[in-house]
Protein backbone atom coordinates (compact mmCIF):
# COMPACT_ATOMS: atom_id res chain seq x y z
CA UNK A 1 0.00 0.00 0.00
CA UNK A 2 1.32 3.39 -0.94
CA UNK A 3 1.17 6.07 1.72
CA UNK A 4 -0.09 9.37 0.32
CA UNK A 5 1.34 12.48 2.01
CA UNK A 6 0.09 15.96 1.12
CA UNK A 7 2.29 18.98 1.79
CA UNK A 8 -0.04 21.93 2.19
CA UNK A 9 -0.40 25.30 3.94
CA UNK A 10 -3.09 27.55 2.55
CA UNK A 11 -0.76 30.52 2.41
CA UNK A 12 1.73 30.84 -0.42
CA UNK A 13 5.47 31.23 -0.07
CA UNK A 14 5.85 29.40 3.23
CA UNK A 15 7.96 26.56 1.81
CA UNK A 16 5.62 23.86 0.52
CA UNK A 17 7.67 23.02 -2.55
CA UNK A 18 10.98 23.18 -0.66
CA UNK A 19 9.45 20.84 1.93
CA UNK A 20 7.95 18.46 -0.65
CA UNK A 21 11.30 18.14 -2.41
CA UNK A 22 13.20 17.57 0.82
CA UNK A 23 10.74 15.08 2.28
CA UNK A 24 10.65 13.13 -1.00
CA UNK A 25 14.48 13.03 -1.11
CA UNK A 26 14.69 12.11 2.56
CA UNK A 27 12.31 9.18 2.09
CA UNK A 28 14.12 8.05 -1.06
CA UNK A 29 17.51 8.28 0.66
CA UNK A 30 16.17 5.80 3.23
CA UNK A 31 15.48 3.35 0.41
CA UNK A 32 11.77 3.89 -0.11
CA UNK A 33 10.29 4.12 -3.60
CA UNK A 34 8.92 7.64 -3.82
CA UNK A 35 6.94 9.74 -6.31
CA UNK A 36 6.54 13.47 -5.77
CA UNK A 37 3.73 15.19 -7.68
CA UNK A 38 3.31 18.91 -8.40
CA UNK A 39 -0.39 19.83 -8.15
CA UNK A 40 0.18 23.49 -9.00
CA UNK A 41 -1.15 23.41 -12.56
CA UNK A 42 -0.18 26.57 -14.43
CA UNK A 43 2.52 27.54 -11.92
CA UNK A 44 4.81 24.55 -11.77
CA UNK A 45 7.97 24.90 -9.70
CA UNK A 46 8.73 21.54 -8.15
CA UNK A 47 10.73 20.63 -11.28
CA UNK A 48 13.01 23.64 -10.69
CA UNK A 49 13.52 22.90 -7.00
CA UNK A 50 14.26 19.25 -7.84
CA UNK A 51 16.60 20.31 -10.66
CA UNK A 52 14.85 18.39 -13.43
CA UNK A 53 13.14 21.26 -15.28
CA UNK A 54 14.87 20.52 -18.59
CA UNK A 55 13.77 16.90 -18.58
CA UNK A 56 10.01 17.48 -18.41
CA UNK A 57 8.42 16.00 -21.53
CA UNK A 58 4.97 14.97 -20.35
CA UNK A 59 3.22 16.18 -17.23
CA UNK A 60 0.47 15.31 -14.73
CA UNK A 61 -2.33 16.69 -16.95
CA UNK A 62 -1.08 14.67 -19.93
CA UNK A 63 -1.38 11.50 -17.81
CA UNK A 64 -4.84 12.44 -16.51
CA UNK A 65 -6.02 13.11 -20.09
CA UNK A 66 -4.50 9.86 -21.39
CA UNK A 67 -2.12 11.74 -23.71
CA UNK A 68 0.90 10.03 -22.16
CA UNK A 69 1.49 7.01 -19.96
CA UNK A 70 2.57 7.32 -16.36
CA UNK A 71 5.87 5.64 -17.25
CA UNK A 72 6.57 8.25 -19.95
CA UNK A 73 5.74 11.12 -17.62
CA UNK A 74 7.62 10.16 -14.46
CA UNK A 75 11.04 11.83 -14.37
CA UNK A 76 13.66 9.70 -12.68
CA UNK A 77 15.79 11.67 -10.25
CA UNK A 78 19.50 11.91 -11.09
CA UNK A 79 20.54 11.33 -7.47
CA UNK A 80 18.20 8.50 -6.42
CA UNK A 81 16.97 5.73 -8.75
CA UNK A 82 13.95 5.15 -6.50
CA UNK A 83 12.74 8.78 -6.66
CA UNK A 84 10.45 10.06 -9.42
CA UNK A 85 8.96 13.47 -10.16
CA UNK A 86 5.64 14.12 -11.88
CA UNK A 87 5.60 17.73 -13.05
CA UNK A 88 2.53 19.94 -13.22
CA UNK A 89 1.38 21.28 -16.55
CA UNK A 90 2.59 24.79 -17.20
CA UNK A 91 0.16 25.66 -19.99
CA UNK A 92 -3.21 24.20 -19.03
CA UNK A 93 -5.65 26.10 -16.87
CA UNK A 94 -5.99 25.05 -13.26
CA UNK A 95 -9.24 23.15 -13.78
CA UNK A 96 -7.50 20.58 -15.98
CA UNK A 97 -7.33 18.03 -13.14
CA UNK A 98 -10.31 15.91 -12.13
CA UNK A 99 -10.94 13.86 -9.00
CA UNK A 100 -11.26 10.65 -11.06
CA UNK A 101 -8.12 11.46 -13.03
CA UNK A 102 -6.08 12.09 -9.90
CA UNK A 103 -7.42 8.93 -8.28
CA UNK A 104 -6.41 6.86 -11.30
CA UNK A 105 -2.84 8.23 -11.25
CA UNK A 106 -2.49 7.59 -7.50
CA UNK A 107 -3.85 4.04 -7.85
CA UNK A 108 -1.53 3.32 -10.79
CA UNK A 109 1.46 4.57 -8.77
CA UNK A 110 0.46 2.33 -5.86
CA UNK A 111 0.10 -0.63 -8.23
CA UNK A 112 3.55 0.18 -9.60
CA UNK A 113 5.04 -0.45 -6.15
CA UNK A 114 5.56 3.08 -4.89
CA UNK A 115 5.83 3.24 -1.09
CA UNK A 116 5.23 6.97 -0.73
CA UNK A 117 3.46 9.53 -2.89
CA UNK A 118 4.19 13.12 -1.88
CA UNK A 119 1.62 15.62 -3.17
CA UNK A 120 2.93 19.20 -3.40
CA UNK A 121 -0.19 21.35 -3.00
CA UNK A 122 -0.67 24.76 -4.59
CA UNK A 123 -1.41 27.70 -2.29
CA UNK A 124 -5.02 28.64 -1.64
CA UNK A 125 -8.05 26.47 -1.00
CA UNK A 126 -9.26 26.05 -4.58
CA UNK A 127 -9.51 22.95 -6.73
CA UNK A 128 -5.77 22.19 -6.98
CA UNK A 129 -5.31 22.35 -3.21
CA UNK A 130 -8.48 20.33 -2.68
CA UNK A 131 -7.36 17.59 -5.08
CA UNK A 132 -3.87 17.48 -3.55
CA UNK A 133 -5.33 16.74 -0.11
CA UNK A 134 -8.40 14.69 -1.06
CA UNK A 135 -6.76 11.24 -1.18
CA UNK A 136 -4.14 11.89 1.51
CA UNK A 137 -3.39 9.51 4.38
CA UNK A 138 -1.11 12.03 6.07
CA UNK A 139 -0.73 15.78 5.84
CA UNK A 140 2.29 17.96 6.50
CA UNK A 141 1.00 21.47 7.15
CA UNK A 142 3.82 23.93 6.52
CA UNK A 143 3.56 27.02 8.70
CA UNK A 144 5.67 30.13 9.29
CA UNK A 145 5.64 31.60 12.80
CA UNK A 146 3.62 34.56 11.59
CA UNK A 147 -0.06 35.53 11.99
CA UNK A 148 -1.41 35.07 8.46
CA UNK A 149 0.33 31.74 7.97
CA UNK A 150 -0.93 30.37 11.30
CA UNK A 151 -4.50 31.43 10.58
CA UNK A 152 -4.41 29.90 7.08
CA UNK A 153 -3.00 26.68 8.51
CA UNK A 154 -5.91 26.49 10.91
CA UNK A 155 -8.26 26.82 7.94
CA UNK A 156 -6.42 24.05 6.09
CA UNK A 157 -6.64 21.79 9.16
CA UNK A 158 -10.40 22.36 9.11
CA UNK A 159 -10.56 21.29 5.45
CA UNK A 160 -8.39 18.21 6.10
CA UNK A 161 -10.92 17.18 8.74
CA UNK A 162 -13.95 17.69 6.47
CA UNK A 163 -13.17 17.72 2.74
CA UNK A 164 -10.97 14.65 2.31
CA UNK A 165 -11.81 11.08 1.37
CA UNK A 166 -10.78 9.93 4.82
CA UNK A 167 -13.06 12.52 6.44
CA UNK A 168 -15.96 11.39 4.25
CA UNK A 169 -15.37 7.83 5.44
CA UNK A 170 -15.37 8.95 9.07
CA UNK A 171 -11.60 8.52 9.38
CA UNK A 172 -8.91 11.12 9.98
CA UNK A 173 -6.00 12.30 7.91
CA UNK A 174 -2.93 12.08 10.14
CA UNK A 175 -1.86 15.71 10.50
CA UNK A 176 1.61 17.09 11.24
CA UNK A 177 2.87 20.63 11.64
CA UNK A 178 6.15 21.68 10.10
CA UNK A 179 7.48 25.09 11.11
CA UNK A 180 9.74 26.77 8.59
CA UNK A 181 11.76 30.01 8.61
CA UNK A 182 12.13 29.76 12.36
CA UNK A 183 14.45 32.35 13.94
CA UNK A 184 15.29 31.30 17.54
CA UNK A 185 16.91 34.65 18.21
CA UNK A 186 13.74 36.57 17.38
CA UNK A 187 11.70 34.11 19.43
CA UNK A 188 13.99 34.74 22.40
CA UNK A 189 13.51 38.51 22.14
CA UNK A 190 9.74 38.11 21.97
CA UNK A 191 9.41 39.19 18.35
CA UNK A 192 8.38 35.85 16.89
CA UNK A 193 5.83 33.19 17.85
CA UNK A 194 7.54 30.19 19.43
CA UNK A 195 7.07 26.52 18.51
CA UNK A 196 4.97 26.16 21.66
CA UNK A 197 2.79 29.16 20.75
CA UNK A 198 2.01 27.78 17.29
CA UNK A 199 1.37 24.28 18.66
CA UNK A 200 -0.98 25.71 21.28
CA UNK A 201 -2.97 27.84 18.82
CA UNK A 202 -3.33 25.06 16.25
CA UNK A 203 -3.70 22.24 18.77
CA UNK A 204 -1.15 20.07 17.00
CA UNK A 205 2.42 18.88 17.60
CA UNK A 206 5.24 19.83 15.26
CA UNK A 207 7.03 17.15 13.32
CA UNK A 208 9.90 19.47 12.52
CA UNK A 209 11.24 22.98 12.91
CA UNK A 210 13.35 24.28 10.05
CA UNK A 211 15.51 27.25 11.00
CA UNK A 212 15.63 30.32 8.78
CA UNK A 213 18.66 29.68 6.62
CA UNK A 214 20.37 31.10 3.57
CA UNK A 215 21.07 27.51 2.53
CA UNK A 216 17.45 27.10 1.42
CA UNK A 217 17.83 29.78 -1.27
CA UNK A 218 21.27 28.53 -2.28
CA UNK A 219 19.91 25.01 -2.67
CA UNK A 220 16.94 26.07 -4.80
CA UNK A 221 19.25 28.22 -6.94
CA UNK A 222 21.15 25.04 -7.78
CA UNK A 223 18.13 22.77 -8.14
CA UNK A 224 19.29 20.64 -5.22
CA UNK A 225 16.72 19.85 -2.49
CA UNK A 226 18.11 21.48 0.67
CA UNK A 227 18.02 18.19 2.64
CA UNK A 228 20.98 17.04 0.53
CA UNK A 229 23.19 19.92 1.77
CA UNK A 230 24.14 17.71 4.69
CA UNK A 231 26.26 20.30 6.51
CA UNK A 232 23.36 22.74 6.72
CA UNK A 233 21.15 23.15 9.81
CA UNK A 234 18.08 23.26 7.55
CA UNK A 235 19.09 19.93 5.96
CA UNK A 236 19.55 18.26 9.32
CA UNK A 237 16.24 19.65 10.56
CA UNK A 238 14.49 18.26 7.46
CA UNK A 239 16.17 14.90 7.96
CA UNK A 240 14.91 14.84 11.57
CA UNK A 241 11.40 15.64 10.30
CA UNK A 242 11.52 12.75 7.81
CA UNK A 243 12.72 10.40 10.57
CA UNK A 244 9.81 11.50 12.79
CA UNK A 245 7.38 11.07 9.89
CA UNK A 246 8.56 7.44 9.78
CA UNK A 247 7.94 7.04 13.49
CA UNK A 248 11.34 7.82 15.05
CA UNK A 249 11.54 10.01 18.11
CA UNK A 250 14.27 12.61 17.92
CA UNK A 251 14.89 15.65 20.10
CA UNK A 252 14.10 18.96 18.42
CA UNK A 253 17.24 20.79 17.29
CA UNK A 254 17.96 24.36 16.15
CA UNK A 255 15.10 25.84 18.18
CA UNK A 256 17.23 27.70 20.70
CA UNK A 257 19.89 30.36 20.28
CA UNK A 258 23.33 28.85 20.02
CA UNK A 259 25.48 30.17 22.82
CA UNK A 260 28.63 31.51 21.29
CA UNK A 261 31.92 30.98 23.08
CA UNK A 262 34.30 33.80 23.89
CA UNK A 263 36.63 33.12 20.98
CA UNK A 264 33.95 32.72 18.34
CA UNK A 265 32.45 36.02 19.57
CA UNK A 266 35.88 37.63 19.36
CA UNK A 267 36.62 36.41 15.85
CA UNK A 268 33.07 36.41 14.61
CA UNK A 269 33.05 32.81 13.45
CA UNK B 1 16.15 58.04 18.99
CA UNK B 2 18.12 58.33 22.20
CA UNK B 3 21.48 56.72 22.62
CA UNK B 4 20.21 54.60 25.51
CA UNK B 5 17.25 53.18 23.62
CA UNK B 6 18.90 49.80 23.56
CA UNK B 7 18.39 49.61 27.32
CA UNK B 8 14.62 49.70 26.91
CA UNK B 9 13.00 46.34 26.35
CA UNK B 10 11.84 45.80 22.79
CA UNK B 11 8.10 45.52 22.42
CA UNK B 12 7.02 41.92 22.80
CA UNK B 13 4.99 41.66 19.61
CA UNK B 14 4.88 37.84 19.64
CA UNK B 15 2.54 37.82 22.64
CA UNK B 16 0.24 40.28 20.85
CA UNK B 17 0.23 37.99 17.82
CA UNK B 18 -0.57 34.99 19.99
CA UNK B 19 -3.51 36.69 21.70
CA UNK B 20 -4.97 37.91 18.41
CA UNK B 21 -4.61 34.47 16.83
CA UNK B 22 -6.19 32.73 19.81
CA UNK B 23 -9.28 34.92 19.51
CA UNK B 24 -9.68 34.75 15.73
CA UNK B 25 -9.07 30.98 15.59
CA UNK B 26 -11.66 30.36 18.33
CA UNK B 27 -14.12 32.59 16.48
CA UNK B 28 -13.56 30.79 13.19
CA UNK B 29 -13.93 27.38 14.83
CA UNK B 30 -17.33 28.38 16.16
CA UNK B 31 -18.59 28.76 12.60
CA UNK B 32 -16.81 25.66 11.30
CA UNK B 33 -18.37 22.31 10.59
CA UNK B 34 -21.82 23.65 9.80
CA UNK B 35 -23.13 23.76 6.24
CA UNK B 36 -22.07 26.72 4.09
CA UNK B 37 -25.58 28.21 4.03
CA UNK B 38 -25.71 28.73 7.80
CA UNK B 39 -24.30 32.29 7.98
CA UNK B 40 -26.51 33.44 5.07
CA UNK B 41 -29.58 31.84 6.68
CA UNK B 42 -28.77 33.62 9.91
CA UNK B 43 -28.49 37.00 8.14
CA UNK B 44 -31.75 36.60 6.24
CA UNK B 45 -33.63 35.41 9.31
CA UNK B 46 -32.38 38.45 11.17
CA UNK B 47 -33.68 40.73 8.42
CA UNK B 48 -37.13 39.13 8.50
CA UNK B 49 -37.38 39.27 12.29
CA UNK B 50 -36.28 42.89 12.25
CA UNK B 51 -39.32 43.78 10.14
CA UNK B 52 -41.45 43.00 13.18
CA UNK B 53 -39.26 43.23 16.25
CA UNK B 54 -36.31 45.44 16.99
CA UNK B 55 -33.62 42.88 17.77
CA UNK B 56 -29.86 43.13 17.44
CA UNK B 57 -27.59 40.78 15.51
CA UNK B 58 -26.47 38.82 18.58
CA UNK B 59 -30.02 37.82 19.56
CA UNK B 60 -30.54 35.46 16.63
CA UNK B 61 -28.63 32.19 16.83
CA UNK B 62 -28.74 29.49 14.20
CA UNK B 63 -27.05 26.16 14.94
CA UNK B 64 -27.06 22.70 13.50
CA UNK B 65 -27.12 20.24 16.38
CA UNK B 66 -27.20 16.48 16.76
CA UNK B 67 -24.72 13.98 15.37
CA UNK B 68 -24.99 11.06 13.02
CA UNK B 69 -27.97 10.93 10.67
CA UNK B 70 -30.41 13.14 12.57
CA UNK B 71 -29.64 16.83 12.51
CA UNK B 72 -31.80 19.52 14.05
CA UNK B 73 -31.70 23.12 12.91
CA UNK B 74 -31.88 25.06 16.13
CA UNK B 75 -32.98 28.68 15.80
CA UNK B 76 -33.23 30.76 18.90
CA UNK B 77 -34.29 34.40 19.01
CA UNK B 78 -33.96 36.38 22.18
CA UNK B 79 -36.66 39.06 22.16
CA UNK B 80 -35.95 42.32 23.91
CA UNK B 81 -38.11 43.27 26.94
CA UNK B 82 -41.46 44.91 26.29
CA UNK B 83 -40.43 48.56 26.42
CA UNK B 84 -37.67 48.09 23.85
CA UNK B 85 -39.76 45.81 21.66
CA UNK B 86 -41.74 48.61 20.03
CA UNK B 87 -41.21 48.42 16.29
CA UNK B 88 -39.39 51.37 14.84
Amino acid sequence: MAEIIVVTSGKGGVGKTTTSASIACGLARRGHKVAVIDFDVGLRNLDLVMGCERRVVYDFVNVVNGEASLRQSLIKDKRFDNLHVLAASQTRDKDALTTEGVQKVLEDLAADGFDYIVCDSPAGIEKGAYLAMYFADQAVVVVNPEVSSVRDSDRILGLLASKTRRAERGERVKEHLLLTRYAPKRVETGEMLSVGDVEEILGLKTIGVIPESGDVLNASNKGEPVILETESDAAQAYDDAVARLLGDTRPMRFTTVEKKGFFSKLFGV
Amino acid sequence: MGMFDFLLAKKQTASVAKDRLRIIVAHEHAGRGGPDYLPMLQRELLEVIRKYVNVDAESVKVDLIGDGENKVLDISVALPDRSAAQTT
